[in-house]
């Protein structure tokens, strides 16, 4: 019981922003014609706030499913690098008698959010650790599942006209940007995603440009990389 | 494909490859770190990422007609100057979105 109310205080810092992503989230898929089923199912299975904005994206603008599959892998690509530092971790919970259904269940449930509470949590000696960390986790699922559906209710009841509700996924992008702008060495990453995308405006037109964009952006900073200072990620707990 | 059933293989699509990239490091890199180039990229390709994917967002304005885009252009101004000022990104989605909102119905109406 401590474990979990440990769990409950440390998830208070990204409350905010899982609940004003889910409801953004809920209401572009709602303004664009999906209803609660679609909602509910793709927090629950998909949960990731800035994929599934895109997704809203890709699902109005019928694109192949090829390009939805490579596309969700540069979007959530980062995510690999924040399992490396769990791997040991959340294998040795499996390892626990009949919890090793909650080895793939963590690993498939780390998220920007999640991964960094993970990284600054400090558990209190009376409280068993790797409880918290999977009470952290499940909770966070929880609410992420609760507004999603809290925002597609809502979209329900409103009475006025959500037309340009859609600006929000552009202005969350932007929002990532500018922070990214601020933390990183480098603004050569930027400059070679903005120029690969205004090349494919052009050449592969507004509905084709992303794959292209993604590729070219992927394949040019790999090749000029000795070029770009970088802050390698670390591990977060060494 | 009929609609639903696009929406759903669209939707699992995403899943399954959320998944991959979720689980590929305890698969993949249990034993033996990833590469160095591998890690670099990591560390690069999410800035230019997120420039196109506002790019994508903003694919269908109409930059060759009256207004010429001025209400996203206006509303991604606003957006950033918040975002640098205030470094608060739900403030800043917040401020665009309803600035965008209100200057499709006012002061650049279809």
């Amino acid at each position: 019981m401590k474990s979990f109310r440990f769990a409950l205080k440390s998830i208070v810092p990204i409350v905010f922003a899982y609940v004003f992503v889910g409801i953004a989230f809920s209401l572009l898929m709602t303004s664009a014609g999906y209803g609660l089923p679609w909602v509910v199912l793709s927090s629950v299975f998909v949960y990731a706030g800035s994929m599934q904005i895109v997704m809203v994206t890709l699902l109005t603008s019928g694109v192949p499913l090829a390009v939805v599959a490579v596309t969700t892998l540069f979007v959530n690509a980062r995510h690999i690098f924040y399992g490396l530092s769990f791997i040991d971790e959340f294998r040795s919970i499996g390892k626990k008698k009949g919890s090793f259904w909650k080895y793939p269940y963590m690993a498939l449930t780390l998220t920007d959010e999640t991964y960094s509470i993970l990284c600054a949590l400090k558990v209190p000696q009376d409280c068993d650790k790797q409880k918290v960390e999977f009470y952290i986790l499940f909770l966070c699922q929880m609410l992420w599942v609760v507004s999603c559906t809290a925002g597609a209710a809502l979209s329900e009841a409103l009475p006025l006209s959500l037309n340009g509700i859609e600006f929000s996924a552009t202005a969350f992008f932007t929002a990532v940007v500018v922070n990214q702008w601020r933390e990183s060495r480098s603004h050569i990453p930027a400059f070679v995603g903005l120029a690969s995308a205004v090349l494919f405006y052009f050449l592969a037109g507004p509905s084709g440009m992303i794959l292209p964009a993604l590729s070219l952006s992927a394949v040019t900073l790999m090749l000029f990389r000795s070029k770009i200072p970088v802050n390698l990620p670390e591990d977060c707990h060494e | 494909m009929n609609n639903t059933l696009y929406t759903a293989a669209a939707i699992g699509v995403i899943a399954l490859m959320t998944w991959v990239t979720r689980g590929l490091p305890y698969l993949v890199f249990a034993r033996h770190k990833p590469p160095h180039w591998v890690r670099e990229l990591g560390a690069t390709l999410p800035a230019a990422i997120m420039v196109i994917l506002v790019a994508y967002c903003l694919r269908n304005t109409q930059w060759a007609t009256a207004p010429y885009g001025a209400a996203e252009i206006l509303s991604v101004l606003l957006v950033a100057g918040v975002q640098a000022w205030r470094k608060n990104t739900l403030l800043s989605v917040l401020a665009g979105t309803v600035c965008y909102m209100v200057l499709i119905r006012t002061v650049f109406p279809a």
